[in-house]
C-alpha cells in the first residue's frame, strides 16, 4: 500500500496459523536473525522475557547479599562483616529487591502478557517499550558499577537525610543512588505510560472495557498511578543530588528541612507499595480461576477495588513518619485512612476463597503457589493493619516486626504470585510444561522456608531489636529467634534455587504444552505456543469475558467469534478501538526494530556518569547527541502514516 | 447462540485520527509532568509555612521582566494554535508561519528569563528560598526548551510540505504539548510572584 492511502475497509480472514497469511505475517513482524536484529528488536514478547530474566537476575543477587549478612546476624556478636559493609549490603539487598526486582518482574509480565490478553500485535509504542527496557538495565548497572567501585548506598533503601546528606555521608555513595534512580525512574515513568495507551486504546473488538482481564485492570490502575507518583521520587533524588553536589539547601541543615525528603519519598514510597503488588495479585485473580475450574467470583468488585486501593495508597503516606513528630490531627486522618485501605485490598482476598470454595481447584503447582500466597497475604495484611495505628507503631517502628511486616508484603504478595503465575504461564511462553514433582518441592521449601525465616523477625521485633543493626549482644532473647530466621532464609533461598533448576531441566525434557494445557478461558490460550511473532493470524472479536468457556457457561446470548476475524496485512498493523466499548476505530501502522531505542538509552546512561565524575563535556556531548538520535526516531516516515507522500 | 461479528466499516489508517497513540502518549506525559511541577510546588509552599525558619530573600518579586514575558508566552500559544489551525485549512503557509512564530516568541521567552535569573540579588545556594526559585524556574526553562526543540523540527517539516489535512499527528503532539508548557509557567508564575502579594510572605 502506499502512505496515500488514507482508509480502507478491512478484509475477513479465517484462523489458520499454517496459512500463507500466517507466513507472511511472520514475515513482517519476526526480530531480524543476528546480533544487530536482537538488539534492535521491539518485539514485546522478546522485550518482555529480557525484562523476566534480567528482574530475576537482580532478585538473585539481592538474595545473595541477604544470604551474605544473615551469617552475620545468625549468632551474637559475630564480625563477618564490618558496620559499613553491612550497611552497604543491607541497603543493596533492599534497593534492588523493591526497585530492579520487584516491579520489573511484574513489568516483564504485563509487557509480555499485555498485548496478548487483549488480543492485540504488540505495544502501542513498540520502540518506546525496548527504549524502557534497555534504560532499565543501564540504571540497574549504573548502580552496581558504584557497589563495584566501592561506592555502594548506605544508608538504607529509603535514605534518610540528614544521615544521606554530603556532611555525613561524604563519598560518591549516594549519589550513584540518586542518579541510578533517577534513570529508573524515567524508564518506569515512560513504561507507565506505554501500558496506559496500550490498555485504553488497542483492546480486541468486543472488549469492552468491563470484560478486560484483570491484570489489565492491574497493570492499568499501577500505570497511572506511577504517572502520579513517579515524579515525587525522581525529584527527591534530585533536589538531593542538587545539595550533595551544588550547595543547594533543600534537605540540608540549618536552613533546609530534612522532613522534606521524608515527605516526597513516601508520597511516591507507599503508592508503591500497591504499584509492585496490584498486579501480582491481579495475576492470581486471572489464573487462579482457571485452576479452580470457574469464573472469577465477583469480577466487577475486584476490579474497583484494585483501583480503589490505588487511589486510597496516595493518602497513607504519613503512616511511616508517625514518629516524626508531626500533628496529632495529621496523624489521626493517615491512621484512619490506613486502616480503612484494608477494606478494598481484603476484596480480592474474598473473591479468592469464594472462587476456590465454590470451584473444583486442580491441585498443582501453580495452585499450591496461590493457596501459600493467600496465607502469607492476609499474615502481610494484618501486621500491615496492626502498624497503621498510631500507638501501636510508635511501638513498633524500626523494629524486626517492620521488616518483617515487609518481607511477607513483599515476598507474600510478589513474589508468591509470581512464582505461581511462573508456574501457570510457562507453558504459553515456551511450549513446556514445568516439571511437577520438582515444582512441589520448589514450593514447600519456599513456603516453610520463608514462614521460618520472617515469623519469628515478628517476635524479634516485639521483644525490641531494631532494624538496622549489624550485630547484637548475647542474652537479650534475640540469640534462638535470629539463628532460625538464618536458617529459614537459606531452606527458602535453596527452594528458589529448584525452581531455576527446573525451568532448565523442563526446557530440555519438559512434556509439550499445546496451545491451552489448563483449559483455560482467555484470549492468550488461542495462540501456539509460544506464540508467533504477530500473535494473532486474524484479530478476535469478543463477545464475553471467557471466550474460551462460551459453549460451557452458556450465559450470554451472544458468542465471541474466534475463527475468524481482520488479519491487518498490508504491512506491520494492528488495531485501535475505542475506550469503553473497544468498536474499531484506526487502522495503526506500527514501527519496524529499531536501533534508536537501545543508542538513546546508551546516551542518556553515559550522560549520567558524566555527571557522576563532573565530566561536563561528556554531559553536554552526550546529550547532543541523544537528542540527534530522538530527532532520527520521530522523523515522520509516510510509511508509518505520519505525514503525507 | 449467535456469533458477533467485528463492524467492516471503513476504517482509517494510522495517525488520522484525533486521538492517535501519540495523542494518547503526550497525554499521560503531560499528566506526569504536571504532577512533577505540583511536587516542586509543594516543595515551595512547604517552606513557606514552616513556623521556624525565614526563607524569603530582601525584595519582594518584580514583575518588571516577568510580567511582559509571560504575555510573550501566552502569544506564542495562540500563534502555535493559529498554525494547527491553518495547517488543518490546508494553508502550508499559515502552518509553517503560526508555528516559526511560536518558536520565535519562545525564543524571546528564554532570553528574557535569563536576564530575570541575572537580576536577581540571590542565588541557587544562598538559601532555601534561591534554591527553591532557580529550581523551579530552571525546571519550566528545561521544559520550555523541550518544547522549542519540538517546535523547531515541526516548523521545518511543515515548510517541507509534510503535513496536510488529516496527516498533521506531530503537529497536534506538540502543539498540545507547547500549551502545557504555558499553563505550567502560569502556576509557576502565580506561585512565586503573586502568592507573596497575597500573604503568603508572613511576618
Amino acid at each position: 500500500m502506499t502512505a496515500a492511502e488514507y482508509d480502507r475497509v478491512p478484509r475477513l480472514a479465517v484462523r489458520d496459523y499454517a496459512s500463507p497469511l500466517a507466513e507472511k505475517l511472520r514475515h513482517l513482524w519476526e526480530t531480524k536473525p543476528g546480533v544487530i536484529g536482537w538488539l534492535a528488536s521491539v518485539d514485546h514478547k522478546e522485550i518482555g522475557l529480557r525484562y523476566i530474566v534480567t528482574a530475576f537476575i537482580f532478585l538473585i543477587v539481592g538474595g545473595i547479599e541477604a544470604l551474605i549478612f544473615r551469617i552475620q546476624l545468625s549468632q551474637p556478636n559475630l564480625t563477618v562483616l564490618t558496620p559499613e559493609q553491612y550497611n552497604e549490603l543491607f541497603t543493596m539487598h533492599g534497593a534492588t529487591m523493591i526497585l530492579w526486582y520487584a516491579f520489573p518482574i511484574l513489568t516483564g509480565f504485563s509487557v509480555y502478557l499485555q498485548p496478548l490478553v487483549i488480543g492485540t500485535r504488540d505495544m502501542a509504542m513498540p520502540r518506546l517499550n525496548a527504549f524502557t527496557y534497555w534504560l532499565f538495565v543501564l540504571s540497574g548497572i549504573y548502580l552496581y558499577v558504584g557497589f563495584a567501585l566501592g561506592a555502594a548506598p548506605n544508608a538504607g533503601w529509603f535514605n534518610y537525610v540528614p544521615y544521606a546528606s554530603k556532611a555525613f555521608n561524604p563519598g560518591l555513595n549516594i549519589d550513584f543512588y540518586a542518579l541510578s534512580n533517577i534513570l529508573l525512574g524515567i524508564s518506569t515513568t515512560l513504561g507507565s505510560l506505554n501500558f496506559v495507551v496500550t490498555i485504553l486504546h488497542m483492546r480486541a473488538p468486543g472488549m469492552s472495557i468491563n470484560r478486560m482481564p484483570i491484570l489489565s485492570w492491574g497493570t492499568l490502575t499501577i500505570s497511572v498511578g506511577n504517572l502520579f507518583a513517579m515524579p515525587s521520587v525522581t525529584l527527591a533524588f534530585f533536589l538531593l543530588y542538587m545539595d550533595r553536589q551544588f550547595g543547594t539547601h533543600f534537605y540540608q541543615q540549618p536552613t533546609g528541612q530534612p522532613l522534606l525528603w521524608q515527605h516526597l519519598f513516601w508520597m511516591w514510597g507507599h503508592p508503591w507499595v500497591y504499584v509492585i503488588v496490584l498486579p501480582a495479585i491481579s495475576l492470581v485473580s486471572d489464573a487462579l480461576p482457571v485452576l479452580c475450574r470457574r469464573p472469577l467470583v465477583g469480577y466487577t468488585a475486584v476490579a474497583l477495588a484494585t483501583v480503589l486501593t490505588m487511589v486510597l495508597g496516595f493518602g497513607v503516606w504519613l503512616h511511616h513518619m508517625f514518629a516524626t513528630g508531626l500533628p496529632g490531627l495529621a496523624l489521626g486522618f493517615f491512621s484512619a485512612v490506613s486502616i480503612i485501605i484494608v477494606i478494598p485490598s481484603a476484596v480480592s482476598a474474598f473473591a479468592w476463597l469464594a472462587t476456590i470454595w465454590t470451584g473444583q481447584p486442580v491441585l498443582n503447582t501453580a495452585f499450591h503457589f496461590f493457596a501459600g500466597f493467600i496465607v502469607v497475604f492476609v499474615i502481610g495484611g494484618v501486621s500491615g493493619f496492626m502498624t497503621g495505628s498510631v500507638p501501636v507503631d510508635w511501638q513498633l517502628t524500626d523494629t524486626y516486626f517492620v521488616v518483617a511486616h515487609i518481607h511477607y508484603v513483599l515476598i507474600g504478595w510478589n513474589l508468591f504470585a509470581v512464582m505461581g503465575a511462573s508456574y501457570f504461564w510457562f507453558p504459553k511462553v515456551t511450549g513446556k510444561l514445568l516439571d511437577e514433582r520438582l515444582g512441589r518441592w520448589n514450593f514447600w521449601l519456599m513456603f516453610v522456608g520463608f514462614n521460618v525465616g520472617f515469623f519469628p523477625m515478628h517476635i524479634s521485633g516485639l521483644l525490641g531489636m531494631p532494624r538496622r543493626i549489624y550485630t547484637f549482644p548475647e542474652g537479650m532473647g534475640l540469640d534462638w529467634l535470629n539463628l532460625i530466621t538464618t536458617i529459614g532464609s537459606y531452606v527458602f533461598a535453596f527452594g528458589f534455587l529448584l525452581f531455576l533448576i527446573n525451568i532448565v531441566l523442563s526446557l530440555r525434557h519438559g512434556v509439550e504444552a499445546g496451545p491451552n494445557p489448563w483449559d483455560a478461558a482467555t484470549l492468550e490460550w488461542t495462540t501456539p505456543s509460544p506464540p508467533p511473532p504477530y500473535n494473532y493470524v486474524v484479530l478476535p472479536t469478543l463477545a464475553t469475558r471467557e471466550p474460551l468457556w462460551e459453549t460451557r457457561l452458556d450465559e450470554a446470548p451472544f458468542h465471541s467469534d474466534l475463527g475468524k476475524g481482520l488479519p491487518l496485512d498490508h504491512g506491520k498493523e494492528a488495531l485501535a478501538t475505542s475506550t469503553l466499548d473497544g468498536q474499531p476505530e484506526a487502522i495503526l501502522r506500527m514501527p519496524e526494530d529499531s536501533l534508536m531505542p537501545l543508542l538513546l538509552a546508551l546516551a542518556l546512561t553515559l550522560m549520567f556518569a558524566g555527571l557522576i565524575v563532573k565530566l561536563w563535556w561528556l554531559v553536554i556531548a552526550s546529550l547532543l547527541i541523544g537528542l540527534l538520535f530522538q530527532l532520527i526516531w520521530l522523523w515522520p516516515r509516510a510509511q508509518l502514516a505520519e505525514r503525507r507522500l | 447462540m449467535t456469533i458477533v461479528a467485528v463492524p467492516r466499516t471503513e476504517l482509517p489508517i494510522g495517525s488520522v485520527t484525533p486521538r492517535t497513540v501519540g495523542w494518547w502518549g503526550i497525554i499521560a506525559g503531560i499528566v506526569t509532568e504536571a504532577s512533577l511541577f505540583a511536587y516542586l510546588l509543594f516543595g515551595y509552599f512547604y517552606f513557606a509555612i514552616q513556623p521556624h525558619g525565614e526563607m524569603w530573600p530582601a525584595e519582594m518579586p518584580t514583575f518588571k521582566l516577568a510580567g511582559p514575558n509571560t504575555v510573550i508566552l501566552l502569544i506564542s500559544s495562540v500563534a502555535v494554535w493559529y498554525g494547527e489551525r491553518g495547517g488543518r485549512q490546508g494553508s502550508r503557509l499559515k502552518q509553517a508561519a503560526g508555528l516559526g512564530t511560536g518558536f520565535l516568541l519562545g525564543v524571546i521567552f528564554v532570553t528574557i528569563q535569563v536576564l530575570e535569573w541575572k537580576a536577581k540579588s540571590f542565588s541557587y545556594n544562598s538559601g532555601p528560598y534561591g534554591s527553591l526559585f532557580f529550581v523551579i524556574t530552571g525546571f519550566h526553562m528545561g521544559h520550555v526548551v523541550l518544547g522549542l526543540l519540538m517546535l523547531f523540527p515541526l516548523t521545518i517539516w511543515s515548510m517541507l510540505g509534510y503535513f496536510g489535512p488529516g496527516r498533521d499527528a506531530p503537529i497536534s503532539i506538540g502543539a498540545i504539548y507547547w500549551h502545557f508548557v504555558d499553563a505550567v509557567w502560569l502556576t509557576v508564575f502565580f506561585s512565586l510572584y503573586i502568592t507573596p502579594y497575597l500573604g503568603l510572605r508572613h511576618g
